[in-house]
């Protein structure tokens, strides 16, 4: 079973990796919004300059963080998750409940291979041109590496279940674009993309960064900035653990009520 | 030529209605994405609010002053992203074949490359955009000629933004996987023009002055209406040049659109 989910991802991985012309042209994109808000974060930190705990350093580094997270993550959502809901509205999703496979480990693994590639050639080279272009900052030991190696496919599977599920709702609604969109809405502003989750005020601040948002990209910073250390690294990653194993139940129990609404026509 | 403008009106109408009833066939989604968008648009300028929780002002500018900023870049993003806002699809249109067909049609193939598609829906992010600039406009001490200058800031913003929608998504007429360049110009350029220039280093704002001009969706007739002495020391009469830069840059886009045209050669069968 392993060998087979590891075949599935290498080949979403390989999937990903035939439009080169593409991903250059995001990573382009990446590191011009990168630039864009560094300096508007680098105006902030200078009024303010322990804004949220952080200094000018790690707001800069978290900028870069984040667009080398945006595609592994997925935060406007997509990915094969989107293949997912066109399947349901055309039918196709009937092939996908007769494999041998979990339905949802299927595309798990696709999303996991689809993410790796993400890493690899959208999240590299920002952080290489991060640091080119600005100071910012590395993790400064063995732990907060490891953290932060853990961290991601955390966040990954976070994102995952939240777009799996968004996914499903076409079983009801037959076009998943709406909610898919709501997600993305709520995604974008809660996961700290607009602005990181530590500078949220007062009570505020504590609320988000226990929300499932707070998995994608919030933590893994804090991990890689040391921000985090010691246990509440293990705090971390447990929450984001915690999150993934809720959402992926509800999927299943999702799945379970859709799986026995479908019709299968024809055939 | 102004009876070609008509047709082109018209047709464009024609197809917008018709997107616009597909659309009505999941009223559920619509509304979701209608109001989805006007929220995603809400709390990105919520985001800015949460920045000035901690500072009072940013570049030297205050909440109000940068609410006119996003405002008014937002609303010509907006009113491009309605409009023209298609044409990021361009690639997708050559691959498919659709592009193709649309040469057989008997209506100019810009207008209706635009409104392919045509989403209604997004009209709620030039509402939210109005509403931003509204509130901001609250707070400027007004004179006769501050509203001339916020008018034509608003018209000739979206003529901007229409122009570097067009002019980028060109680029897939040569490379049709690599639209996502265009959007560092168009969303990366509204992003940068929601805060006050100055704090991007001088290089940066000279390039969005001569290079990419999107300082004239809103920087340089803010600088006016809000009496704002310029902290880069350019001529003042930049501060009124945003309708001669918006026309120069749609003629240079449509340009750039025609060569397109011209180098196209279908993807074959």
């Amino acid at each position: 079973m392993t060998a087979l989910y590891l075949s599935v991802a290498t080949r979403a991985f390989r999937r990903y990796s035939t439009y080169p012309a593409a991903t250059l042209a995001g990573l382009f994109t990446n590191c011009v919004f990168g630039v864009i808000i560094s300096y508007v974060y680098l105006a902030l930190w200078d009024q303010q300059p322990d804004a949220g705990g952080y200094d000018s350093v790690d707001a800069v580094t978290y900028v870069w963080i984040g667009q080398a997270m945006l595609m592994t993550v997925m935060v406007w959502g997509g990915g094969a998750t989107a293949d997912l809901s066109d399947r349901i509205r055309t039918g196709d999703v009937a092939l996908d409940l007769y494999r041998p496979v979990p339905l949802i480990g299927w595309y798990a693994a696709q999303d996991l291979g689809r993410a790796a590639y993400h890493l690899l050639a959208r999240g590299v080279a920002p952080t290489i041109v991060g640091a080119l272009l600005f100071q910012i900052r590395f993790p400064d030991s063995v732990g907060a590496w490891v953290g932060f190696a853990v961290s991601v496919p955390l966040a990954v599977m976070v994102s995952f279940a939240v777009r799996f599920l968004v996914a499903t709702t076409a079983f009801w609604l037959l076009d998943a674009t709406g909610p898919a969109t709501v997600a993305f809405t709520l995604t974008v502003f809660f996961s700290g993309f607009t602005v990181p989750l530590v500078i949220f005020p007062g009570w505020t601040r504590e609320l988000v960064m226990v929300l499932p948002w707070a998995a994608y990209l919030q933590i893994p910073a804090d991990i890689w900035l040391g921000q985090r250390e010691g246990w509440a690294v293990i705090g971390g990653l447990a929450l984001q653990a915690c999150w993934a194993a809720v959402l992926l139940g509800v999927c299943r129990l999702v799945l379970r009520q859709a799986t026995r609404k479908v019709v299968v026509q024809g055939g | 030529m102004a009876e070609g403008a008509v047709t082109s009106v018209r047709g464009y109408r024609d197809i917008a209605i018709m997107w616009t009833r597909a659309a009505m066939a999941y009223p559920a989604s619509f509304w979701m994405m209608a109001v989805s968008g006007f929220v995603v648009g809400v709390l990105d300028f919520v985001g800015i609010w949460i920045m000035f929780h901690t500072i009072d002002s940013l570049g030297g500018w205050t909440l109000a002053e940068i609410a006119f900023l996003y405002g008014a870049t937002g609303f010509g993003l907006a009113a491009a992203d309605l409009v023209v806002g298609r044409i990021e699809r361009l690639g997708q249109m050559i691959r498919t074949g659709r592009l193709d067909s649309m040469f057989l049609k008997p209506l100019p193939l810009l207008t209706q490359v635009c409104a392919d598609e045509f989403a209604l829906r997004r009209f709620a992010r030039l509402l939210q955009a109005v509403v931003v600039l509204g509130i901001a406009c609250a707070f400027v001490s007004w004179t006769p000629a501050k509203v001339l200058v916020t008018l034509s800031m608003v018209v000739s913003g979206s003529v901007i933004f229409f122009a570097v929608f067009i002019g980028f998504a060109c680029i897939q007429f040569w490379t049709i996987d690599a639209n996502e360049v265009a959007n560092a110009f168009t969303y990366g350029g509204n992003t940068m023009t929601q805060y006050p220039l100055t704090v991007f280093p001088r290089e940066v704002v000279t390039g969005l002055t001569v290079l990419v001009p999107l300082a004239f969706v809103n920087w340089y007739p803010a600088l006016y209406v809000l009496d704002k002495p310029d902290p880069f020391g350019f001529p003042e009469w930049l501060q009124f040049a945003s309708p001669l830069v918006a026309a120069i840059m749609m003629s240079v886009a449509l340009l750039v659109w025609r060569s397109g045209v011209r180098h196209y050669t279908s993807t074959g069968s």
